[in-house]
């Protein structure tokens, strides 16, 4: 047999039907629910009078729309609520497992699917959310769909797809201290570009990427959507293995043995070819942040804000021109002059227990800065209660950050956490967009440390510097 | 579904690139229930000022363009968010097909379920369609999906497609052109379906099913 990469051993082993001239059809292991995407989906079915084919594969939460604040309280938006009582209506109607606002294990889609165990190596995962990326961490082909995708697989458990390619994304050497998972996945966007990825299943490899934790693995394969790519895979390998040990929907004992076995035929043979290949030097990263309204306009904290001037196409420097404007920023000025409003950590890219922690050596000890209203957003009611139970909340309620309930709260501006016009905010999140964390907000994409130790300062800092 | 099988309409130009899903439309409006209503907040923050009155600098607020059915762009049109609520609105708005050089996957993939070509046109080609539209003279096009070609008035004529791969390409056409349903279509080879079902767990590479789990507290 002719070998094969993790991305072809996962789509053969779930080809349902492939004929000439039409797409594949692929069955589907694992299908994620939340709010916004799926109401339209539900009442498709119920039109056509079609049910949930595979209720046992399929699992809801709220996650985009949750208010932040105490629990207790009600949700004050009456078209957030809508949606929410929705989702909730239409989970019990069609007999799925749901996790509601007031669930212990709610929390934001993807940050759950990894802690109950329900993400494995060798699934085919999808979400009707553009990172479901995250999942690929595992070594699963995780793909985002649109809500009419959304209501084909809860009718029929599969999903149509063709055309996609191979990239390898090989990172060599390790990464320097300081420099995280997020800066490498802000770099590898810098250097490819937001379209670098179309059409594309990403496989990160090498020592930079074998060396991370699962949540460093999570956070790049989380941010592969925003260099265009349809998925971000990495291999499972032991650090995968004993993370998923004894988490709720893993397999115990001789079955987790059993399972495993499994999982290591997953990885990419000796051999195996990709349609494409980009090697990433990890000596050469830093800490970086991004000054423009899109993940691919980055810079190095050591950097200055870039000259319009200084790109080669005018598409380029109108693009450049335009998000300077935006975001209120002069060419040319260092990156640590830029000084900020406001601090989110949180997001489905980094929002987990090790995010948090990181960011908490940062902080413990010391105080926000009087300029900065920062806010720390557990990614699941899970995370929460690990960080309580471990004192994480002490040391950044006694810095001044505001310690939340979990969702996706600030990473969106859809719920009632969002930037006034004009702010400036050190996020750990994802997206940089104009109007991205509430409109006229202005965003700044970063690591956990850098994030946290931006709110100590005022503004941001070499974290490589930080004592 | 809507077929698709050919338009002649004003177009409209927006010259950006990377245009993202949540420019099309911003998270705040994703909160309806419903597929419709969404075309009053395409584009949103770009259309309106603060105040929410019709930001004069933008390009679809020129009357020129009212009533346009064409929206020509940039590459990496429709970026980022996977929200099929951007395809519903720009359809809601009026236009029945965007002209690209390239899209984003998913944004694509959407504009099928939905009935929205995605037309996709080398870069110079947009250049010439996009200064002539700039030109805000009621400069018109024709799509036309059974030919695949698209012409003008002024002796532009050429062919397009609306997936860069051939098959795929054929497939999308044939599915855009008699407005087909996917869940349908799949539905069809349910036997199929049931067949995998029963020969899959069990197998190699075979992920365990659901264990149950209370789900409240």
């Amino acid at each position: 047999m002719p070998p094969k990469t993790m991305f072809e051993k996962i789509w053969d082993s779930h080809v349902v039907s492939a004929e000439p001239g039409k797409p594949t059809v692929l069955y589907v292991d694992l299908h994620l629910v939340h709010e916004v995407t799926s109401a339209q989906a539900f009442d498709g079915l119920r039109m056509a009078g079609r049910k949930v084919r595979r209720t046992d594969l399929t699992v809801a939460t709220v996650d985009h729309n949750v208010p932040t604040w105490d629990r207790a309280l009600p949700v004050t938006d009456e078209i957030s609520k809508k949606q929410l009582d929705a989702m909730k209506r239409n989970a019990e109607e069609f007999g799925i497992t749901f996790f509601d606002i007031r669930s212990a294990q709610q929390g934001i889609v993807h940050v759950i699917g990894p802690e109950l165990g329900y993400t494995q190596p060798g699934k085919l995962i999808v979400c009707g959310d553009s990172h479901t990326s995250t999942h690929g961490a595992f070594g699963a082909f995780a793909m985002p769909i649109g809500t009419t995708q959304v209501e084909h697989v809860l009718a029929t458990q599969c999903l149509v797809q063709s055309g996609i390619k191979s990239m390898e994304i090989r990172v060599n050497d390790r990464l320097p201290r300081g420099v995280t998972a997020k800066d490498l996945i802000l770099g590898i966007i810098g250097q490819i570009g937001v379209d670098g990825g179309i059409g594309y299943v990403v496989e990160y490899t090498g020592e930079a990427v074998r060396s991370l934790s699962m949540a460093g693995r999570i956070t790049v394969c989380n941010m592969s959507i925003e260099a265009g790519a349809r998925a971000g895979m990495i291999a499972p390998d032991e650090t995968t293995f004993e993370y998923l040990r004894g988490r709720p929907q893993v397999p115990q004992g001789k079955d987790y043995d059993a399972i495993v076995q499994q999982w290591r035929q997953l990885p990419s043979d000796p051999g195996a070819t990709y349609d494409k290949v980009v090697e990433i030097d990890a000596n050469a990263l830093a800490p970086f942040v991004t000054w423009g309204t899109n993940p691919g306009m980055v810079a190095s904290v050591v950097d200055k804000v870039p000259d319009p001037a200084s790109f080669a196409t005018d598409t380029e420097r109108a693009a450049t021109e335009r998000a300077l404007k935006y975001m209120g920023l002069e060419p040319n000025i260092p990156i640590q002059e830029i000084k900020l409003d406001r601090v989110f950590i949180g997001s489905c890219t980094n929002s987990r227990i090790e995010d948090l922690r990181a960011a908490a050596e940062i902080v413990k000890g010391r105080k926000a800065h009087p300029d900065i209203y920062a806010m720390v957003v557990p990614g699941s009611t899970t995370v929460k209660r690990e960080a309580e139970e471990e004192g994480l909340d002490v040391i950044f309620k006694e810095a001044g950050f505001d310690w939340r309930e979990a969702g996706c709260s600030m990473c969106l501006g859809m719920n009632p956490d969002i930037l006034q016009p004009g702010e400036r905010c050190a996020s750990t999140s994802n997206r940089n967009f104009e109007g991205r964390q509430g409109p006229g907000g202005r965003t700044h994409l970063v690591s956990p440390q850098m994030a946290a130790a931006a709110a100590i300062a005022g503004h941001f800092v070499d974290i490589r510097d930080w004592e | 579904m809507e077929p698709f099988v050919k338009v002649t309409g004003i177009v409209a130009p927006l010259d950006r690139v990377n245009v993202d899903t949540d420019q099309i439309i911003p998270a705040l409006y994703l909160k309806r229930i419903e597929k419709t209503g969404f075309g009053e907040f395409l584009f949103n923050a770009w259309r309106k000022l603060p105040d929410g009155s019709p930001n004069p600098d933008f390009e679809l607020n020129n009357p020129a363009y009212n009533g346009s059915t064409i929206l020509v762009t940039r590459r990496n049109f429709g970026s980022g968010s996977s929200r099929e609520h951007a395809v519903w609105a720009l359809h809601d708005y009026g236009f029945r097909t965007v002209i690209a050089p390239s899209f984003a996957n998913i944004f694509h993939k959407n504009c099928f379920e939905n009935g929205l070509a995605p037309v996709i046109l080398p870069e110079d080609v947009i250049a010439d369609i996009m200064a002539k539209a700039k030109a805000a003279n009621g400069y018109k096009l024709t799509v036309d999906l059974e030919a695949q070609e698209i012409y003008d008035e002024q002796g532009l004529s050429v062919s397009f497609v609306v997936h860069a791969e051939p098959e795929v390409n054929e497939f999308r056409r044939y599915c855009l052109l008699n407005g087909l349903d996917e869940i349908g279509l799949t539905l069809q080879i349910e036997d199929k379906i049931a067949a995998y079902e029963a020969s899959r767990w069990g197998k190699s590479f075979t992920p365990a099913r659901n264990a149950p789990l209370e789900a409240r507290p």
